[in-house]
């Protein structure tokens, strides 16, 4: 496959970015999307030019580093996978594919396609945990029956892997999705609701002062999210939001 | 006697870890507040480690290359995680535990140390229900269990096919918890690029902050190295891109001994490589040896034939199909170890019976299960005579229920629907046991200086389990680190803040900065990716799943030429100050450079097959056990700890013995 | 008002219950529009009752006027914020491949929805306050229906009118919906709830379009 890419650059920060032309030759349909990025960072390094930078990791579709905007949509057009999951052979050949970061005021750009997503990480400082002690002299396991309707609901929502793709997709940069799967997943656990009225009230507080934008229930963050988070987490977020102000 | 002291605590084996928890000393609340530490790295041992000292009082700084916490590459593990609570009632306890633990790692770890994992692994678990890890549950609301291979319970409590993802989480928020307090202070996107001793102990680190390219220096009283496993010196692995030896290596390079490097575990059930642009490995999970049957064709024409597309897979009969693994271990057929299954595949490959472009690949067939479950399903269903069309349906709805999301997965990068056609696999590096030398406490040879998680060498042997991994490393941070430290630590009381304007700051910044200095200024000619690649070759073909000494002595001279060649001729563009992804590779590749030829050197000493390590020098020679691995026990029953001497070269053999009193060394056999 | 309340989730809450107001208050307008279509008188009886009773007038009209403005004022507010948490645009954004088109474009349908306020006061609003408050005229309970129908006697204007609708209704079928979802209503009886939200979106907009039809023809013979 031949292919054209348009690739955002950008220094760093603070330096003003631009649409870059990169054609691309000899691509194959096994490779993943990144693969195909490697080829053509292997190419720029030999010609002496800095490779363009994107965040990855793990590259099987769970550490959540992976993110990019490809022709308009995050992680491509392939649906439930990350970028680094996306394979070639969802593209044909001829084709020119945009590539730019994630864009959101709360995820300034660090370089080229690589982005500052540490808001979501402060979203969870704020509230995404439960205050237990980790000596390990808590009750036992066992002590604490828990539905496994909602110990599966739980596990669903806590499948996020923080990547920002809800972000990216949707047209006010609003992060409900990240922030209610954590939320869900806390208050369907009897051991989460102990504090669920803080938790909620101060993770909606810290992800309203990061900047990101408000939730019109577009539902693009659903279709976009690799994994699939559910809606029903917003909702359940407004819900205990709701309750918990109610309570003060 | 050797100057390795393992300080193993008296007294019988049960009793050992609380006899030593009641006779360490503690720091009290008041001065802990005056002591800092560090923890690098913060997967599962790392940020357990750090949120648990954190909550005890002590001013934790973590930091990790990624830019969250949670990006760690613990995330990525699938199946679950071990803990012998007996819940199933079928007969487990700490014992069994740590009996399978130790068979399992083929008599190559140490009793003491494998005893208190299994001691503390159920406290684990409660940990982790009481923070919100949603494990499995049955329908009346208790925790489900799974079993793995190479054990006779179910021990393996799991949520579907992410549990490491679920319990970093839950390590992330025991984290979170501790920032939102001031405790911890987290540098995400920072990189270790050295350890600082002061009077010889372990005072500090040298950090490269990777936005702004900055050196920056952290003093404090301890130094935990959480940095998880090396297996990207085989280039591919089942490792994240990022993985890497570096502050290990630093740390060996200022003084800890690096125990067992050759140790690595290569996992059975892989997606084989696709072609050169290949980047990494996926691994598919163990779970899968439960359903599918691993076969290659009987006739090698028929393999010849496949591999040129001009016939598939469903078409060979079962006359035409050999099922190596129940052929040749009719005991455990399937579900043998993962270095046995892998050596397997590798042997019926190399004869020439691989089945893709590249001839490097089985198949895992789950058409009998398919089968099987449909018909159990119609007769459940109360279908009397069910159609084939239904049994199918029914069949691949139970292996969709059971394995949904890695078939999923597989059907995303191979492009082909496995319930159709059988998968392909072939095993690729997934752990190394080797790791820093730990003496019970989990601290180095470097006073001070700690390590934990896949990062030291202590629990798992020659071989791990599976389930066991993410076991260990919450184990080590929440539970064993926490109390050794403190012990360490309460000498410390009265220090005071450790300055970093003193000149062994100083020299260790110096030493860093030439050293990045030195890979800018490389000649020019080759990517930093073409040197890892070429290790990597190196090391797959020589140092992989069967080694002999021909070629390990190959490997090293052939190492030491490719690292001379990389400090002359590595080209990395751009400039240091700022973020370079290439200098951050370039560092880390240059590490791998020696750690592979200590590797190397590590399988050369050891002329003996144990576990993950096989020595085609060393194998059976009649009887049933014809060919399989043979261990050495008068002459290899121990830990190799290696001192750094300058080349990895010269690097000088310590011995640390095994002594087991409280199990028998038996041949592991599977037939 | 933006002031009052700051979170975004009350903020979003607020919008779905002013709206979930005004589909109340578009049911009634409705229901009392579609009389004139059968029954001149009863459409008379109706909107006299709605024109002199001092309840309504004094009561619910200024909530009514409330919620109109604030559902306005919070919408543009919002999308300011919203436009503003994404400062550098994607230089190609394909919006259509995740979300419809009502749902991205409130914005646009509301300024529709809200020019179409300004004509539709303009026509019946203004001239009753003047004729009510200003002239003092008598009270006249069978003027209602031919102001009406002089009002759709010119195409243009009908035509307007009928736009205004298709907008209407593409309003509603996100919002209708969405506020459901935005209010945390979301369980086994919300599928329902949805289906039905979304049938009124389609339902009453197409319901003005024939009474507006209707009248404008019903003039002409």
């Amino acid at each position: 496959m031949n292919l054209t890419l348009k690739i955002w650059r950008q220094k760093d920060a603070n330096a003003q970015g631009k649409i870059v032309e990169y054609p691309i030759s000899g691509v194959e349909g096994d490779m993943s999307f990144l693969e195909m990025l490697d080829v053509l960072n292997e190419g720029l390094i030999n010609k002496g030019e800095e490779p363009v930078v994107f965040d990855h990791d793990c590259r099987e579709g769970i550490c959540g580093a992976c993110s990019l905007q490809i022709n308009g949509e995050p992680h491509g057009p392939d649906r439930l996978v990350t970028t680094c999951q996306l394979h070639m052979r969802k593209f044909n050949d001829g084709d020119t594919i945009f590539i730019e970061p994630f864009r959101a005021k709360a995820f300034p750009v660090v370089k080229d396609l690589m982005v500052d997503r540490s808001a979501f990480d402060r979203i969870q400082h704020a509230g995404g945990y439960i205050s237990v002690n980790t000596s390990g002299n808590t009750i036992d396991a066992n002590a604490i029956p828990v539905n496994k309707e909602d110990a599966d609901d739980a596990f669903s929502a806590a499948t996020c892997i923080g990547c920002g793709a809800c972000v990216a997709a949707c047209k006010n940069a609003s992060a409900m999705l990240f922030t209610s799967a954590k939320v869900s997943q806390y208050a369907l656990l009897p051991q989460g609701q102990v504090e669920a009225t803080d938790r909620v009230l101060a993770m909606v507080n810290q992800m309203d002062e990061e900047g990101f934008g408000n939730c019109t229930n577009t539902g693009a963050c659903e279709i976009e999210c690799p994994k699939g988070i559910s809606l029903e987490n917003i909702a359940r977020m407004n819900r205990e939001y709701l309750k918990a102000s109610a309570k003060g | 006697m050797s100057i390795l002291d393992s300080k193993i605590p008296e007294g019988p084996l049960a009793d050992k870890w609380t006899t030593h928890k009641n006779n360490i000393n503690l720091v009290n609340p008041a001065n802990k507040r005056n002591i800092d530490v560090i923890v690098v790295g913060t997967g599962l041992a790392g940020g357990s480690a750090a949120a648990t000292l954190a909550e005890l009082g002590y001013n934790v700084k973590t930091f990790c290359y990624q830019d969250s916490p949670r990006r760690a590459h613990s995330i990525a593990a699938q199946g679950g995680i071990n803990a012998a609570k007996n819940y199933q009632g079928d007969g487990d306890s700490s014992y069994r535990l740590f009996y399978d633990t130790v068979k399992g790692g083929d008599y190559r770890s140490r009793e003491a140390n494998v005893y208190r994992l299994a001691e503390v692994s159920a406290n684990i678990i409660d940990q982790c229900v009481a923070q919100g890890v949603p494990f499995a549950r049955e329908y009346g609301g208790l925790l489900d269990n799974r079993s793995f291979g190479g054990v006779l319970v179910s021990r393996t409590f799991y949520a579907k096919g992410q549990t490491g993802q679920q319990l970093l989480l839950g390590a992330y928020s025991a984290m979170n918890r501790q920032i939102n307090r001031g405790k911890i202070q987290a540098f995400n996107r920072h990189e270790m690029l050295d350890l600082v001793k002061i009077d010889g102990k372990a005072r500090g680190i040298i950090a490269r902050n990777l936005v702004t390219g900055e050196i920056e220096r952290h003093s404090a009283h301890a130094v935990v190295l959480a940095t998880g496993g090396y297996g990207n010196v085989f280039f591919l692995s089942t490792n994240a891109m990022g993985s890497n030896v570096m502050a290990a290596w630093r740390a060996h390079r200022r003084g800890a001994f690096f125990a067992n490097p050759c140790y690595t575990q290569i996992h059975p059930t892989c997606i084989p490589v696709s072609g050169d642009h290949q980047s990494k490995l996926t691994l598919m999970s163990e779970s899968l040896r439960n359903d599918g049957r691993i076969w290659v064709p009987k006739r090698k024409e028929d393999a010849e034939a496949i591999r040129a597309g001009k016939l598939k897979p469903t078409q060979l009969s079962e006359e035409e199909r050999d099922y190596y693994l129940e052929r040749r271990y009719p005991a455990f057929g399937n579900l043998v170890p993962r270095d046995v299954a892998s050596r397997a595949a590798k042997e019926r490959c190399d004869a020439g019976f691989g089945v893709n472009k590249t001839g490097e690949a089985v198949y895992l067939d789950f058409a009998a299960a398919i089968q099987r479950y449909g018909k159990e399903k119609a007769l459940t269903s109360g279908i009397h005579n069910p159609s084939a069309q239904q049994i199918l349906e029914l069949g691949e709805k139970v292996i969709e229920d059971k394995y949904g999301n890695l078939f999923q997965m597989y059907e995303k990068i191979v492009d082909e629907n496995p319930y159709k056609t059988p998968m392909m696999i072939y095993p690729a590096v997934h752990y190394t046991m080797g790791g820093l030398w730990v003496d019970y406490n989990l601290q180095t040879t470097v006073p001070g200086c700690y390590a934990a998680g896949e990062a030291n060498f202590s629990d798992h042997g020659a071989n791990r389990l599976g389930a066991s991994a993410l076991m260990q490393g919450l184990a080590d941070g929440y539970f064993v680190l926490p109390y050794t430290i403190g012990d360490y630590l309460s000498h410390d009381i009265r220090t005071g803040k450790i300055p970093t304007d003193t000149p062994e700051f100083d020299q260790a910044e110096k030493e860093v900065t030439e050293r990045i200095q030195k890979l800018m200024s490389g000649a020019g000619t080759h990517s930093v990716d073409y040197y890892h690649k070429k290790l990597g070759k190196i090391m797959w073909n020589k140092c992989g799943m069967s080694r002999n000494e021909k070629e390990l002595k190959e490997a090293i001279d052939e190492i030491s030429e490719l690292r001379a060649d990389f400090w002359k001729n590595v080209k990395v563009p751009g400039d240091a100050n700022g973020m370079n992804t290439e200098l951050e590779k370039a560092g880390r590749v240059a590490d791998f450079l020696e750690l592979g030829e200590l590797f190397a050197k590590d399988a050369l000493n050891r002329n003996e097959s144990c576990g993950g390590h096989f020595r085609e020098e060393s194998v059976e020679q009649s009887g049933e056990q014809k060919g399989e691995a043979l261990r050495d026990d008068v002459n290899f029953k121990y830990v190799a700890a290696w001192e750094y001497k300058g080349a990895p070269k010269e690097a000088v053999l310590h011995k640390e013995e095994l002594t087991f009193d409280n199990i028998e060394l038996k041949t592991r056999s599977y037939k | 008002m933006s002031g009052l309340i700051k979170s975004s989730i009350a903020r979003k809450v607020a919008m779905a219950l002013s709206g979930l107001f005004l589909v109340f208050f578009l049911l009634q307008h409705f229901t009392i529009n579609f009389t004139s279509i059968f029954s001149p008188d009863t459409f008379n009886e109706l909107s006299h009752f709605m024109g002199t009773n001092p309840l309504v007038q004094f009561v619910l009209q200024p909530v009514l006027i409330f919620g109109v403005v604030f559902h306005f004022v919070m919408g543009f507010v919002l999308e300011l914020k919203n436009r503003n948490a994404r400062a550098v645009k994607y230089a190609k954004y394909n919006g259509g491949a995740n979300a419809s088109w009502m749902s991205r474009n409130m914005i646009l349908s509301g300024l529709v929805i809200l020019s179409f306020l300004g004509l539709h006061f303009y026509d019946f609003w203004i001239p009753e306050m003047v004729h009510k408050y200003v002239e003092f005229a008598p009270a006249d309970s069978t003027r209602y229906y031919h102001e009406l129908v002089e009002k759709f006697v010119s195409p243009v204007r009908t035509g307007l009118y009928i736009i205004s609708f298709v907008f209407l209704a593409l309003h509603l079928w996100h919002g209708f919906a969405s506020s459901f979802q935005s209010v945390g209503f979301n369980n086994k009886f919300a599928v329902g709830a949805k289906k039905f939200a979304k049938a009124f979106a389609i339902v009453i907009p197409l319901g003005f379009i024939i009474v507006s039809i209707v009248l404008h023809f019903s003039h002409n013979h």
